[in-house]
């Protein structure tokens, strides 16, 4: 299994360099081809940040990125623009990420164009796209504000998918979705998966999605892996003290199982040190 | 999240489609009529060669403050016997060109430095920043002055000038915008595709700040001509330009002799000047799209004309009354059509000490009914229909200050997003102790105690630092602690929580829905949780209630609920729960075994 | 607190400097003309040359203004050459009567623009049509034309308030508030307009605000919501405004002075530029840079202590 995706020794600072914070300090893991890796970690964990390395939003301060075979990990923009039909991205705001002023077709086809893809082929591709993600075809003429939230992720979705590439980096994709809406959207990022083999760099804070569509799992801790490993293994037999207390944090939709939960982590947190404790 | 409707504040001037921009235009009376008034003095004035009857310089001894009507002098004369009519044509012809100059110049400089200011990073930004904050410095008319040594008084250069000291308001207006639009996650995916900064720029950003940019122009035409008439009304300037300001002042000091001549420069400035800010407010109009109109703030709980409490109103306290009873609650806001209910008759209760939790996805009205439980719904909601009693007191109709004697007493809030929630102006201790002091009457020496008491309370490791630190200066964990806080601080017996933790990571999650039981059990409170995590739900709540599109589809207690609900939409909503233990059946041990 | 405060000052110092050499450097260019002028009709280029050579503005620029610089900062602005007067009293007279109608004009505008504002945000309906009309009518009627509509009105007809001239308050204090009444009434109209409608945007989008609503539910007055909180956050852009609008009243003050015959900054400085008196209008720049300088220091102090995220950052 040779890795589509390498990233190694990845650290990213942030402000100047006298007063810079670093926010993440070494983080390295590998991504196969048609693989989902998920990255789980709370608010200020750097997950956010290990996806905009990649996809060169951010520079990295040290480290390497590697993309089949290939060092991206300072690739300029003419270079970017070649990656850009391998890697994609979907981000979590379906409000923000879709330029209101722009109709989806144009949306859709403005990647394709900038390929090199002509006029014609790319309106008949925005068709088939549309079509993938569930959409009527007209939709190519409406605006973003005319649709939900969850039309507009899956709209998200076929611009990710334009260039047929090799990996989208989701951004925590369906934490802005309301709950059923968030599973149908899954089931469409899994069904696309399935079809064009392609391979997802999946952030999310939340544990229950990472491990409905990962094959393995990173927790990440305040700019660290804590933990890597088989999603089944990581979230059912954790290793790591914090993967533990993540796990217990999450409240599990049953009113018995949680007071067991509640229970097993009281006893966790009694267990460690009294510090740490503070929010 | 819990919005339903779009916010009336919102200013979102980049959203609106420009074919829309047009057609709002044509439909406003003030855009139309200024419109036309601009077009055509604008066009008197290019056209005034041809249509002026006199050369605006040529004197005529016969025309020596001639009265309006004298033949071939339309308007009259002026005191050196210039007709007034051929004067105003060609002044309009001046203010045509400075107009053009002088916003020409501020658009290109603000504009351009604008988007370089605000797209690029903050070293190029600082640069672009101190040049404007100098520019800023000169104030404008002296400097023009000041320096008519070097424009020999040239209004062309003049405005040249004035148009670069204008340009740091069109910057700003840009540069902000532009920081606005590059947080928006579209040009982040401009950017993956690799579109270069320059398209970004062109096709993206440019775009989405050309509504306020249009507007500015319509401002700075105005000031240009402005400024240019009061600088030739001074003085500065060539003699031989007709202007409005030249003629305002001959007319003036002749105001004896012809009262009449410094009326009609007035006017045509006024009305010039007038239309371009008339006109440049309809374009904002137009940009910002149909508003709905500022309604009358909210005082109290406002009853629609039509709709009276439903049940029969016993005040005073009764002993079997629940702590809080909704009763065929009907909620509406005014729509493109006509009112739209987003409440339609909800009716539930939570007694003494219970927790309950009112649950449904974003837009059922879930948020709007704990909002009217508090008397605290947006200006232009209205109450339809139904009843809200808390302890038997009915709260529909009631007024704002009769309602105050009830929040932070007996009902009392916290909200969803800890930060926005805070005061940013004040210290945590300062808010804390205003509340404190009003809802218990205590001086503010004792205040302070209980509020550091509190905070203890809440669990927060240092309650001096965060008692004097900015609600900037902790994080949103510690903010909803601080919330929570003010809350309970007057040991109300009711509490609406409106999503406490869905802000919060899951670690902090877990902390506060601890803190919640631990308060509510200390002090017998009675919790409405609204909430869309029935993760959160199964974790606290007694019973719940679930709402769908403005109806509650089922209630019961937490237990029946999860285990054998009765609504297909709960149970499509349970069945949409993803279970972190599932899905390829592989061993699911619990995690406490593992340890 | 204090080092902010230090820092500002000296951005401001810098940008003081900045702007004085950047307008010697202008007016470098018109020095023959300036010379010529002083010379009268009887001027050569060989004695203007030798003209320029005795007055030292032949010197390399850097040198001239080196040296104009260091007599500034000991308050010494040089002497006309026009007439001899020391340049730093005069500006200063002048100023003085500017100020007596700039300083009353910006203050009476801030607190009606406030009053107005606020009342506006919290009322709507008539408020909130009468400061949206005040606001307009100050934005759409230059001030030139409010200042001659005045004086015809209550000079040339009424003959309520004298038409020109100013009188000293030392004089007679009942003379000077009746020369400068006017003045400063349409420096209020100019001023009111931005201002009002500042304050009254900014309260509007405060008092829509998730904490108000959170204030409310804690049971706080009104008057406590809207005057302490809401108007507290709201005075940070309305701050910024209303130091803007002092520097376009200082601008509007010159065409002011000239309707209503006030011995102001505006007059002095075009006489002075007219006839290229260099150190005069180099006195004249520099009082105007402090004055813009010192208001906006205070503005950024005012706003340090409203704002308390300008403070510590």
């Amino acid at each position: 299994m040779s890795a589509l995706l390498a990233v190694d020794q990845l650290r990213v600072r942030f402000g100047t360099r006298r007063r810079g914070t670093e926010v993440l300090h070494g983080v390295g893991f590998e991504i196969a081809e048609a693989e989902t890796l998920g990255l789980v970690g709370e608010s200020g964990s750097g997950k956010t940040t290990i996806g905009r390395a990649v996809l060169g939003l951010v520079k990295a301060s040290g480290g390497s990125i590697r993309f089949d075979g290939r060092d991206i990990t300072s690739a300029s923009r003419r270079d970017r623009r070649e990656l850009a039909k391998e890697i994609q991205v979907v981000f979590q705001d379906p409000y923000s990420s879709l330029n209101p002023a722009m109709a989806i077709g144009d949306i859709l086809s403005e990647p394709l164009l900038l390929q090199g893809v002509s006029r014609r082929d790319a309106r008949a591709r925005v068709r088939t796209l549309l079509d993938q993600v569930g959409l009527p075809v007209d939709a190519a003429d409406r605006r973003p504000q005319e649709f939900s939230g969850g039309q507009r992720q899956r709209i998200a979705i076929a611009r990710a998918l334009a260039p047929e590439p090799r990996l989208i980096v989701c951004d925590e994709p369906v934490s802005a979705l309301d709950l059923t809406t968030q599973a149908r959207v899954l089931d469409l990022f899994r069904e696309i998966q399935q079809r064009t083999k392609v391979a997802y760099l999946f952030i999310s804070h939340d544990l229950a999605v990472v491990r409905h569509i990962s094959d393995r799992a990173c927790v990440l801790y305040r700019g660290d892996i804590v933990e890597t490993g088989p999603v089944g293994q990581v979230i059912s037999h954790p290793e790591h003290a914090y993967t533990q207390r993540l796990i217990l944090a999450s409240p599990v939709a049953d009113p018995d199982r949680q007071a067991e939960r509640r229970r097993q982590r009281r006893q966790l947190l009694d267990s460690l040190e009294p510090s740490g404790a503070s929010a | 999240m819990t919005t339903l409707i779009p916010d009336p504040a919102d200013q979102q001037i980049s959203s609106v489609p420009r074919r829309s921009v047009w057609r709002q235009l044509l439909r406003d009376p003030q855009a139309i009529m200024t419109g036309v008034i601009i077009v055509l003095l604008s066009l008197f004035g290019l056209l005034s060669p041809l249509i002026s009857p006199h050369d605006p310089n040529g004197a005529s001894l016969d025309a020596i403050n001639a009265s309006p009507g004298t033949a071939g002098y339309l308007l009259g004369g002026d005191e050196s016997g210039r007709d007034i009519l051929s004067q105003l044509f060609y002044s309009l012809q001046t203010s045509v060109v400075s107009a053009v100059i002088g916003a020409g110049v501020a658009l290109a400089v603000g504009v351009i430095a604008g988007l370089v200011g605000g797209y690029f990073g903050n070293a190029v930004r600082s640069g672009t920043e101190w040049l404007f904050s100098l520019i800023l410095t000169f104030p404008g008319l002296i400097t023009l002055i000041v320096l008519l040594p070097l424009t020999h008084g040239d209004y062309r250069w003049t405005m040249l000038v004035l148009g670069v000291l204008l340009s740091p308001g069109t910057y700003r207006i840009v540069r902000n915008l532009v920081l606005g639009v590059k947080k928006e996650l579209y040009i982040d995916a401009a950017r993956v595709s690799g579109l270069s900064d320059i398209r970004i720029l062109g096709r993206h950003v440019l775009y989405a700040v050309r509504g306020p940019i249009i507007v500015n122009t319509a401002f700075l035409m105005g000031t240009a001509i402005a400024s240019q008439s009061g600088l030739a009304f001074l003085g500065v300037g060539a003699k031989d330009v007709p202007s409005f300001g030249l003629m305002i002042h001959s007319g003036f000091n002749n105001i004896d002799a012809a009262p009449l001549q410094f009326v009609w420069p007035c006017v045509a400035l006024g009305v010039y000047t007038g239309c371009m800010v008339l006109f440049g407010n309809s374009l904002r109009d137009a940009f910002s799209g149909p508003r709905p109109k500022r309604q009358k703030p909210a005082q109290g709980l406002r009853l629609a004309a039509t709709a009276a409490p439903t049940s029969a109103v016993v005040d005073g306290e009764r002993v079997d009354e629940p702590m809080l009873a909704v009763e065929d609650l009907g909620i509406s806001f005014p729509g493109s059509t006509g009112p739209r209910e987003v409440v339609k008759g909800v009716s539930l209760t939570v007694d003494p000490g219970e927790v309950v939790g009112l649950v449904g996805e974003s837009g059922s009205g879930k948020t709007q009914t704990a909002f009217a439980v508090l008397g605290v719904l947006a200006p232009e909601a209205r109450v339809t229909r139904g009843s809200v009693r808390i302890e038997g007191r009915e709260l529909v109709g009631l007024s704002e200050s009769e309602l105050r004697s009830l929040r932070g007493r007996v009902v009392s809030y916290i909200p969803q997003e800890p930060m926005s929630n805070l005061d940013p102006s004040f210290t945590v201790g300062a808010q804390l102790t205003e509340r404190v002091r009003r809802t218990l009457k205590v001086s503010r020496q004792e205040a302070r105690q209980t509020v550091l008491d509190l905070l203890a309370r809440v669990e927060i490791p240092d309650p001096q630092r965060v008692f004097s630190s900015y609600p900037h200066q902790i994080s949103g964990g510690m903010a909803q602690r601080v919330l929570i806080a003010g809350a309970v601080a007057s040991r109300p017996r009711l509490l609406i929580a409106d999503e406490p933790t869905t802000a919060l990571d899951v670690t902090v999650q877990a902390e506060i829905l601890d803190l919640l039981r631990g308060l509510q059990k200390e002090f017998g409170m009675a919790i409405l949780l609204v909430t869309h995590n029935f993760g959160v739900v199964a974790d606290i709540c007694d019973r719940i209630a679930v709402m769908q599109g403005g109806e509650i589809v089922e209630t019961g207690t937490t237990r029946e609920v999860f285990h054998t609900p009765k609504h297909p939409y709960t149970r499509g909503l349970l069945d949409a729960i993803l279970d972190e233990s599932a899905p390829d059946g592989d061993s699911a041990r619990t995690i406490g075994a593992a340890r | 607190m204090l080092l902010y405060a230090l820092r500002r000052l000296g951005i401001g110092v810098v940008l003081a400097v900045l702007v004085t050499f950047i307008t010697y450097l202008l007016l470098s260019t018109s020095f023959r003309d300036m010379v010529s002028t002083l010379l009268g009709p009887d001027a050569t280029p060989d004695s203007v040359t030798g003209r320029l050579h005795d007055l030292g503005y032949d010197r390399p620029l850097v040198v001239q203004y080196g040296d104009w610089l260091a007599h500034a900062v000991r308050g010494d602005l040089g002497t006309s050459l026009f007439t001899s007067q020391a340049v730093a009293p005069a500006v200063l007279s002048h100023m003085v009567v500017t100020m007596s109608i700039v300083l009353p004009g910006l203050a009476i505008a801030l607190i009606l623009s406030v009053i107005l504002g606020v009342w506006a945000a919290s009322r709507s309906g008539a408020p909130d049509r009468i400061a949206q009309g005040i606001s307009l009518v100050g934005h759409v009627v230059p001030a030139l034309l409010t200042a001659i509509v005045l004086v015809v009105v209550f000079a040339v007809e009424l003959k309520i308030f004298p038409a020109t001239g100013y009188v000293q308050f030392g004089d007679s204090p009942v003379g000077w508030l009746r020369s400068t009444t006017l003045p400063v009434v349409v420096l209020v109209v100019a001023g009111m307009a931005a201002i009002t409608a500042q304050v009254r945007g900014s309260m509007i989008d405060e008092l829509g605000k998730d904490y108000v609503r959170t204030l409310r539910t804690a049971g706080l007055p009104s008057w406590s919501i809207v005057l302490k909180h809401a108007l507290r956050n709201a005075g940070s852009p309305a701050l910024t405004v209303t130091s803007l609008q002092f520097i376009q009243l200082f601008s509007h003050s010159v065409i002011i002075e000239n309707v209503f015959a006030l011995p102001g900054f505006g007059s002095f400085a075009f006489t002075s530029a007219q006839s290229i008196d260099v150190p005069v209008i180099m006195g004249v720049t520099i009082v105007s840079v402090v004055l813009v300088t010192v208001v906006n220091l205070i503005a950024d102090i005012v706003n340090g202590y409203l704002n308390p995220k300008a403070r510590l950052h």
